[in-house]
């Protein structure tokens, strides 16, 4: 009997490695929750990519067209000409264009007829009106306007005759941003070295919350404060014409990206084995030396992957440069203005025709400030790996 | 700051403390330490004689560490540290307020208990402390760095590819490049705490052997947990409990014939 009592027990203790997830319910549930959580993540960053991308397609395909002067196609004609060339006449969507009726299209076609008729006969002779700005040439290269005695890049996407030169917006983007950083990356991992190498404990602890709290200025306050107070005594330092410019509006933003590149680049150094300290000091380096040379160098992975990431919140930040300078003037000197690719998409969405070619090129920007922080991302991720194995003895 | 810290012509005197009397090259005199309001070493007066490997033993928390790292001020960067007493090497109160750490940390290496190479090529590692003490010419760093690696018996197993990684050594070879990190800028002391307790039984021999060899040029002061290593290669033992200095004699005596019941023992196994 005690026998028999002893096999069913071990056979009822080995049953359980064959009840799988049902051992822990809870558990599992809780892994594919979080699994799905981040799934969902990863989908919405998807989604948000599609939308953009779809709205910008007609850009990229050449379907947009703002030439105000078109050759007319008489009501009449209605039959003899294919649905697609209507549908791009008459600018409407492929959906909206299924839905009408023929008698609605010749309505339309009437109208449009009169609308060029209106359209005054000196104006007509303009070969600006009768240009497609939405084509690459003109958003990419300089252009000659007529009343303009040399070719200029401009962005000006209200008025008669629109003109979508990015190039502008480009080099905007690109000031601002590269102002901001060479500003904010010194003084942030100079932050980060002190107060993570150098300073007394004291210190540290009042320090890093301090300049952690920057991050939690909203960008508008910044923007007011660069705007009414640092525009005039930076003006007044550098003695610039242009009061509210590019180099304000870097400086600002620096302002903003500091406690992104600080905050990490402080984890990465503070991660660096005492192991290393110890072993400079011992060979009689001043804690100077060792911080720059020792420390700083077997940091240099995680400091790069902060500037990385405040690179991404330079070019995404909106306001502080549409407060600061807005105006999109085709110049690389620091001292102009500056409208940034998120500036133009913030001040110019809500006033863009739903489906026209501003809207259209608006999104255009949008998707290629995606594709510039996927790239900036994509190099800094590579570099990093590079940094890494070349510490760690990897080839 | 001291002009120069010439060890030698220490007069002979009568040693205040216990055993081994030649010429005493490293005085430490009633030295106390606290941490904060807790005391980890208790007046500990020894002297170490030059160009001699003395082994610090004890259990751990004995203080044995803690009293090595007093040797080149490594205990100022721990903030609340406070010291009692005096310490002297080759005749210089390395206490004194006119001291620079740096100089004397210059004179006293120190190998640590884990191996800690700098993530940096191995010429780069050695390089680093020439450059710090001004060996700026590439000749004579080529120069210094060969023979450091030579005398820390490494140069065979790295002299072609001195330029990779000094992470990609295995453990052993990359506590052989910390001494030779250490011995490049010719100190006096190397001080080892523990140096071998991470390594495998062949690599602790190639260090062991090493010590014996560096003993001619260099006084050495190590801490070990290992017993037979102590008596394998240490000429004068101080056995340390809890804060305090039990017993400092030569260590056949320590290991054969010691003074003390507790030392006894702890040498043969009987706690600790």
């Amino acid at each position: 009997m005690p026998d028999q009592n002893q096999n069913r027990r071990r056979s009822h203790g080995w049953m359980g490695i064959h009840r799988g997830h049902q051992a822990r319910p809870l558990e599992w549930l809780a892994e594919k929750f979080i699994f799905l959580v981040s799934l969902s993540a990863i989908l919405m960053v998807l989604l948000i990519f599609l939308f953009v991308a779809r709205e910008a397609l007609p850009v990229f395909l050449g379907q947009t067209n703002t030439a105000l002067v078109q050759k007319p196609i008489p009501p009449d004609d209605l039959d003899k000409h294919s649905p697609a060339e209507l549908q791009a006449y008459l600018e409407l969507s492929p959906a909206q264009f299924a839905k009408m009726e023929k008698s609605t299209l010749r309505t339309l076609l009437e109208v449009k007829v009169e609308a060029q008729d209106e359209i005054p006969e000196n104006f007509r002779k303009d070969p600006d009106a009768q240009a497609n700005t939405t084509e690459w040439k003109y958003l990419l290269h300089p252009h000659q306007w007529s009343g303009y005695d040399h070719p200029e890049s401009i962005w000006q996407p209200v008025g008669q005759i629109k003109k979508f030169n990015i190039v502008p917006l480009l080099v905007g983007t690109l000031k601002v941003t590269l102002i901001g950083l060479l500003f904010a990356v010194p003084l942030a991992v100079g932050a980060a070295i002190y107060v993570s190498q150098l300073a007394r404990p004291r210190v540290r602890e009042i320090a890093k919350p301090t300049i952690e709290l920057l991050s939690g200025i909203p960008s508008v306050v910044v923007g007011v404060f660069a705007l009414l107070v640092m525009a005039s005594v930076l003006q007044g330092i550098f003695h610039y014409q242009t009061r509210l410019n590019a180099f304000v509006a870097g400086i600002a933003l620096g302002f903003a990206v500091i406690p992104v590149i600080f905050s990490i680049a402080e984890d990465a150094l503070t991660s660096v084995p005492r192991a290393y300290t110890q072993g400079a000091l011992a060979l009689g380096a001043s804690r100077w030396q060792t911080a720059w040379q020792i420390v700083l160098p077997a940091a240099l992975p995680g400091v790069f992957a902060a500037t990385v990431l405040g690179f991404g919140r330079a070019i995404g930040e909106t306001m502080i440069v549409l407060m600061v300078c807005s105006a999109s003037v085709m110049s690389w000197s620091v001292f102009d203005s500056a409208r940034s690719i998120t500036t133009t998409i913030a001040a110019e969405m809500a006033e863009a025709v739903n489906g026209g070619p501003h809207y259209r090129i608006l999104f255009m920007l949008g998707a290629l400030l995606f594709a510039a922080t996927f790239i900036s991302n994509m190099i800094g991720d590579f570099v990093i790996h590079r940094f890494k194995n070349k510490l760690e003895g990897k080839r | 700051m001291a002009e120069t810290l010439t060890p030698k012509l220490v007069p002979k005197e009568i040693s205040a403390a216990s055993a081994p009397t030649a010429a005493p090259f490293i005085e430490i005199e009633g030295v106390s330490l606290y941490y904060g309001a807790s005391r980890a070493l208790k007046n500990i007066s020894v002297h170490l004689e030059e160009k001699v490997v003395t082994a610090f033993i004890g259990p751990s928390g004995c203080g044995k560490s803690t009293l090595l790292r007093c040797l080149n001020r490594m205990n100022d960067l721990i903030d609340g540290v406070r010291i009692e007493g005096s310490i002297k090497i080759g005749g210089h109160d390395i206490y004194a307020k006119d001291v620079d750490v740096i100089e004397l940390r210059k004179r006293v290496g120190m190998v640590f208990q884990k191996s800690n190479p700098f993530p940096k090529s191995i010429y780069e590692n050695v390089a680093y402390g020439l450059r710090l003490h001004g060996v700026k010419a590439k000749s004579d760093l080529d120069t210094r760095i060969e023979e450091s690696l030579q005398q820390a018996a490494l140069w065979e197993e790295v002299k072609d590819r001195l330029h990779s990684s000094a992470l990609g050594l295995s453990g052993g070879q990359q506590q052989r490049l910390c001494i030779a990190r250490a011995i490049a800028i010719k100190p006096e002391v190397i001080l080892m705490d523990e140096p071998a307790s991470a390594l495998d039984p062949i690599a602790t021999a190639r260090i062991e052997d090493l010590i014996l060899d560096l003993k001619k040029y260099f006084t050495i002061v190590i801490v070990t947990h290992n017993m037979q290593q102590a008596a394998r290669i240490s000429d004068h033992t101080a056995f340390f409990y809890i804060g305090e200095l039990v017993e400092f004699a030569s260590t056949t005596k320590i290991f054969t014939n010691p003074a003390q019941k507790r030392t006894e023992d702890y040498v043969s196994g009987r706690f600790g």
